[in-house]
């Protein structure tokens, strides 16, 4: 019993040294720079070890569920040799971790208030909530598009930067393009699409992929998903807002 | 008891979160694969494990850092207490903000160094490289990224530089980086640019971006607002690639010295 214990221990110890800076950072403008006194200490207290026990949490589950989860799959896919249903679960996963995010409803709310107010839409509640389902549905489709191809690249083994380098050259001719209002929204939509559960998972499925096929090395192709994944919803974005 | 509440509140919701994730790979798993997943039990455990540490996670945040880090960032960019004379003066001086880009550039370091997304990929980066790539050392530097991202798009706020314009010079950088840095970091450096802004980061930035645009005479949070996100998750390639670029630079020169040494 003493093992598990030292090493959850450890964890704790851990995500303390990865909280420091922010404490630190927090404390220092809130003292030095505003000079105020901290407002009720308690809570502040409880919920820093809230977040310690949660860091902790997190990791551990982490090597022992998401990661081997992710590469279990990927070891199985790879087994059953079918590429039709390898590229289906890639896309399902893109698709189906994006569609449901908690921020990417709030982005696309705020979306739909910035078309409404530059007359691309009608100012209803109802044309804005079809407008922000509308590229929900859009964001989403984009993750999953971006998870397939980047699977596929895997087994291809293409480099990387062709496919990124090129997509950032689209992502740049839609920028002078697409309505002004839809521009900053949609450069920020690539960095709510990836969030804490999907990065862990996807990068499992793609090391796993990688290193499962034979002549391809897991950091040089294992990698990369994640920059698929924030890359093709600035582009549908965009092109959402252009035609719509 | 309000603390519990919200913890069963934050847990429904990251329950909802996960569920269509489990839902596929339960859906893949019986449907096309149809294979024993080994381990199991200790993989359920673990995917509770992350659930309810994601939980704690959240709620602590919520109670300990985000109202305070939100007040900061309304209070720092309040023109009472920048001094800034008047509200109505046609743009601003950038020098009046120096505290700003202080707590822009402490924030978007901080905060990532905390980032559970980062800590994922870093762990599974030194895994598979055999430690090549230290874990930590690519954690500081994509939080120096995330930093640079930051302070910029808070400069940019202030002064009313052109977002695309920064955001394709910032491409233009990436594209020279790629041509000549170490293959191996490549995929992983476009990989940090979008893991870095999640849980932590977003919630602290985005406030003082609305704060930002919304004191400063004529900027308004719609327009100026964004764009933060977007700097903070470009900067980290850069500074990725150039950490590869710079310990192979090193590496090079210990080896020439060696040989040197040798001959």
């Amino acid at each position: 019993m003493i093992t598990p214990f030292r090493s959850f221990l450890g964890l704790i110890l851990g995500a303390l040294r990865d909280l420091a800076p922010i404490i630190l950072v927090i404390s220092f403008f809130q003292i030095v720079v505003l000079q105020q006194p901290f407002p009720n200490l308690g809570p502040i207290i409880v919920g820093l070890l809230l977040v310690l026990l949660g860091l902790a949490l997190f990791i551990q589950g982490l090597e022992m569920g998401l990661f081997p989860l992710g590469e279990s799959m990927a070891h199985a896919f790879a087994r059953k040799g079918s590429l039709f249903w390898l590229l289906a679960f890639a896309f399902a996963l893109g698709f189906g971790t994006t569609v449901a995010e908690p921020a990417l409803i709030a982005v696309t709310g705020e979306a739909a208030e910035a078309a409404a107010k530059a007359g691309l839409i009608a100012p209803g509640p109802d044309s804005k909530a079809t407008y922000a389902v509308g590229m929900r549905y859009t964001v989403a489709f984009a993750v999953g598009i971006a998870i397939l191809v980047g699977v596929f690249r895997i087994i291809k083994g293409w480099p990387v930067q062709i496919l990124i380098i090129g997509g950032y050259l689209i992502v740049v001719a839609l920028t002078f393009i697409a309505p002004a209002e839809i521009v900053g929204v949609a450069y920020d939509s690539g960095g709510v699409t990836t969030s804490t559960i999907t990065v862990p998972l996807v990068t499992a499925l793609g090391v796993g992929l990688a290193s499962m096929l034979r002549g391809r090395n897991p950091l040089i192709d294992g990698f990369g998903l994640i920059a698929f994944a924030s890359l093709t919803p600035m582009m549908f974005v965009m092109l959402y807002g252009l035609l719509y | 008891m309000a603390t519990l509440i919200q913890l069963v509140d934050t847990l429904w919701t990251t329950i909802l979160d996960v569920a269509p994730i489990l839902l596929i790979l339960v859906l893949f798993q019986v449907m096309v694969l149809r294979q024993k997943v080994p381990h199991l039990r200790r993989m359920i455990l673990g995917f509770i494990y992350v659930v309810l540490g994601l939980d704690l996670f959240l709620v602590g945040l919520e109670m300990a850092l985000f109202p305070l880090g939100q007040i900061m960032a309304g209070q720092l960019t309040d023109p009472a207490f920048m001094g800034v004379s008047e509200q109505g003066a046609i743009g601003a001086n950038w020098r009046d903000y120096l505290w700003v880009y202080a707590f822009a550039a402490a924030v978007g370091f901080s905060t990532t160094i905390a980032e559970p997304a980062l800590i994922a990929v870093s762990l599974k980066v030194k895994e598979v490289s055999g430690g090549a790539v230290k874990a930590w050392g690519l954690r500081v530097a994509v939080a120096v990224g995330v930093a640079v991202g930051v302070t910029l798009g808070a400069l940019r706020i202030v002064t009313g530089w052109s977002l695309p314009l920064l955001i394709v010079i910032g491409y233009v950088i990436v594209i020279i980086q790629t041509l000549i840095a170490p293959r191996q970091i490549i995929p992983l450096a476009y990989d940090s640019g979008g893991v870095t802004t999640s849980t932590v980061t977003v919630p602290l930035v985005t406030a003082l971006g609305l704060g930002l645009a919304s004191n400063i005479p004529g900027r308004s949070p719609l327009i100026d607002g964004f764009g933060l996100i977007a700097l903070a998750s470009l900067f980290p390639m850069i500074t990725v690639m150039g950490y590869a670029q710079v310990g192979d630079l090193l590496a090079r020169r210990a080896a020439r010295r060696k040989a040197r040494e040798e001959s």
